[in-house]
């Protein structure tokens, strides 16, 4: 049978299937189904939405007479406007949808309190709308990812990320199986940190350089306590689970979890080097940036082992292309933020592109990718129809992918310039703005080609949703055989291949 | 791990450890900052002014904070004559200290660009005074006039450049004096206050403004 079929969606019709667990799977992919697919179909829309602010913020860097002549549509509305689609629209709500979908799997029962799970997601959204509105309409906070209204939209979220959260949690108190694996740790942390720091983050107290520190304090956080984790997690999922192969090292995923959480909550303060704050702030956390090579190194092997030999697997499965696109990515991202934090490195780095490039580098090619990938494997399963074209899939990849490294490469290169310019006291303004003027370009080609990308994506997520012909045959609902690749084969029966 | 308790209250000893650090202590730290003598609080119009630099985003391509000279350009930049210390911002709120430098520095910008003219020309469109500058031009805070239309006692300016055609003149609207009223507020050049020395905020007397 597997002759007949293209190679690529291998990874959803092997005839080889894994039948143990049918009946759990199938039970656990019922009860969350609703509130899964509505995330999705939220989040594609954010990403549509938030691309098309990303795009716009961009080209206006350096086209600044471009859409000057509506306040709503000036570079500081839209580039936050674009900062928090992306963040809580895209990259939250289809986190939403991977947790509730991929913690009931993980411990054998049904999603409990499905309707508190999606009146979360209802709330959450609500508060994405008041949110981007508020800020268009210039009642931001003033806040760096903290921008959407404290009274009018903040409430939403604490209120839908703790449903959301409430519903995992009784899921996982109800479990039916003895262990947690590490991907329920991730997912469990996540949603009990989000609504605390995001509490914290927006009380209307604090002033001064006080603000300062909790805005970077939260804002810092916002990546490491809630979208890192869920991201982990899903990886930590897919990756063991399409190769039909355990985890590399149980210990290590321990050591992972617990030193994410306890040296990234402290690394906020590396936003403000050199900033008017008490010195023994920013030291602790250049100090915890620096220990991030624990938690780092420690996901980066287990990962990227689990992986090894087995990187023929990458062809057949679009879900676990994108996977181990973002788990490289959050490898890279990591190290480079761990450098970046240190004084001498900050200094040429702070107040540059560099940064903006760094935090594409963690919130695309890390978030954004794991998402994608997360979305490939669940949606056919709610659905029960497998995607519709492997050549959509393939555009779809080989356009962010390209579209990244055009994005990234100048304007991490250009805002290095700038630093360069900006340290040298003989320089013009005119001087340091021309060195960063190629990256900007650049990043509005990068970002037409993600924008693409999307488009891409959201039609294809379209036509599985308006229930375009199926393809025949597919059981989508059976699952993964582990792929064997050629390598395998050679060792196979000989003991080597686990 | 099996035990879900443990994994709950360790994800909440790692919270609130961290909170306890950066959050709850330093309060107590920076909450007791002196208000320094020179540094009066923002007008009504000055705060006006702040809000519309908060709305429109302004923080995003300018930071406000003068670095330590030993270790970066800020001071021979001429972005002031010291690094700034917390009790500069006793009335800021929210802190607008900011992470990027598209544009200059503007904690002291109230004492490199006097100029209300200045000002609101550059607002209105920045390449009419610097053909190369990439900020956002805002013709939206301001309305074009017939300058035969203009009364006695009205404020008006022209625009040079280029930028608006022959016999127009523009019109600030209140935001736009407010705004421009906020920018010549910032002024940081007073002597550091006593008690805010750099030093004495480090504890054990080693302080990264005494790095290279």
């Amino acid at each position: 049978m597997s002759a007949t079929l293209p190679a690529r969606v291998i990874e959803l019709a092997s005839p080889i299937t894994d039948m143990e667990n049918l009946d759990i799977r199938l039970r656990a992919d019922a009860s969350s189904r609703q509130v899964a697919i509505r995330a999705f179909a939220f989040s594609v829309i954010w990403l549509l939405i938030g691309s098309v602010f990303g795009l716009v913020a961009s080209f206006k860097m350096h086209m600044p007479d471009w859409l000057v002549s509506n306040a709503a549509l000036t570079f500081g509305r839209v580039r936050s406007a674009h900062l928090n689609a992306m963040a809580y629209g895209w990259a939250s709500s289809a986190m939403l949808g991977v947790s509730v979908w991929i913690i009931p799997r993980l411990v054998h029962t049904e999603l409990r309190v499905p309707k508190a799970a999606e009146a979360g997601l209802y709330f959450w959204n609500i508060g994405m709308v008041l949110g981007i509105v508020g800020i268009l309409a210039g009642y931001s906070d003033g806040l760096e990812w903290l921008e959407m209204p404290r009274y009018w939209a903040d409430p939403f979220f604490v209120i839908g990320g703790g449903l959301v959260g409430l519903s995992l949690l009784s899921t996982i108190a109800m479990r039916e199986v003895e262990h947690l694996y590490v991907s329920v740790w991730y997912v469990m942390a996540a949603f009990i940190w989000f609504p605390i720091i995001f509490v914290v983050g927006n009380w209307p107290t604090y002033t001064g350089v006080e603000s300062a520190a909790v805005n970077w304090f939260y804002a810092h956080n916002a990546l490491g306590l809630w979208l890192t984790p869920v991201c982990l997690g899903a990886a930590y999922y897919f990756i063991p689970k399409i190769l039909g192969r355990p985890i590399y090292s149980y210990q290590l995923s321990l050591l992972g979890f617990w030193t994410l959480g306890f040296f990234y909550s402290l690394n906020g303060m590396h936003h403000l080097i050199g900033g008017p704050l008490p010195t023994w702030m920013i030291t602790t956390s250049i100090v915890a940036s620096g220990l991030m090579i624990i938690p780092v190194m420690a996901v980066g092997v287990n990962q990227h082992m689990t992986l090894n030999k087995r990187f023929g697997a990458l062809r057949y499965s679009p879900t676990l292309r994108f996977i181990v696109f973002g788990s490289v990515a959050y490898t890279l991202v990591s190290l480079q933020g761990v450098f970046m934090a240190f004084r001498e490195v900050n200094r040429l780095t702070h107040f540059t592109h560099v940064t903006i490039a760094h935090a594409h580098l963690g919130l695309y090619s890390f978030v954004t990718m794991i998402m994608f990938g997360s979305i490939y494997y669940i949606l056919p399963r709610l659905l029960g129809r497998e995607w519709i074209s492997e050549k959509l899939i393939s555009w779809h990849f080989w356009s962010v992918a390209v579209g990244q490294i055009v994005y990234l490469t100048p304007l991490t290169i250009s805002g290095m310039f700038q630093g360069v310019a900006m340290g040298d006291p003989t320089s013009t303004w005119e001087q340091v703005i021309t060195a960063m003027l190629p990256g900007l370009i650049g990043r509005s080609v990068g970002g037409t080609l993600l924008t693409i990308g999307h488009g891409v994506f959201a039609y294809h997520v379209f036509l599985m949703f308006r229930g375009a012909k199926a393809r025949q045959g597919l059981p989508p609902f059976h699952e993964v055989a582990p792929i064997i690749t050629r390598r395998d084969k050679a060792t196979f029966g000989r003991g080597a291949a686990t | 791990m099996t035990r879900i308790w443990l994994l709950i209250i360790g994800v909440l000893a790692i919270i609130v450890f961290a909170t306890s650090l950066l959050v709850v202590i330093p309060n107590t730290m920076i909450g007791q900052v002196r208000v320094p003598k020179q540094l009066s609080p923002y007008s009504e119009q000055e705060a006006r002014g702040r809000d519309v630099y908060v709305s429109e985003g302004c923080v995003y391509c300018h930071s406000q904070q003068v670095r330590d000279p030993v270790y970066t350009s800020d001071k021979e930049r001429g972005w002031g004559p010291r690094a700034t210390v917390p009790s500069d911002y006793v009335y800021d709120k929210p802190h607008q200290l900011g992470t990027m430098r598209t544009g200059p520095d503007l904690i002291n910008i109230g004492v490199r660009q006097p100029s209300e003219q200045w000002h609101h020309t550059h607002l209105f469109n920045p390449r009419s005074l610097m053909p190369w500058s990439i900020m956002p031009a805002f013709p939206y805070l301001y309305t074009v006039r017939d300058s035969a239309s203009i009364t006695p006692g009205e404020v008006f300016y022209s625009v040079a450049g280029g930028k608006l055609p022959a016999g127009k003149v523009i019109v600030p609207t209140p935001d736009a004096d407010a705004l421009v009223a906020y920018l010549k507020s910032l002024r940081r050049t007073y002597p550091v206050p006593t008690g805010d020395e750099p030093a004495a905020r480090s504890i054990g007397g080693r302080s990264e403004h005494t790095m290279p």
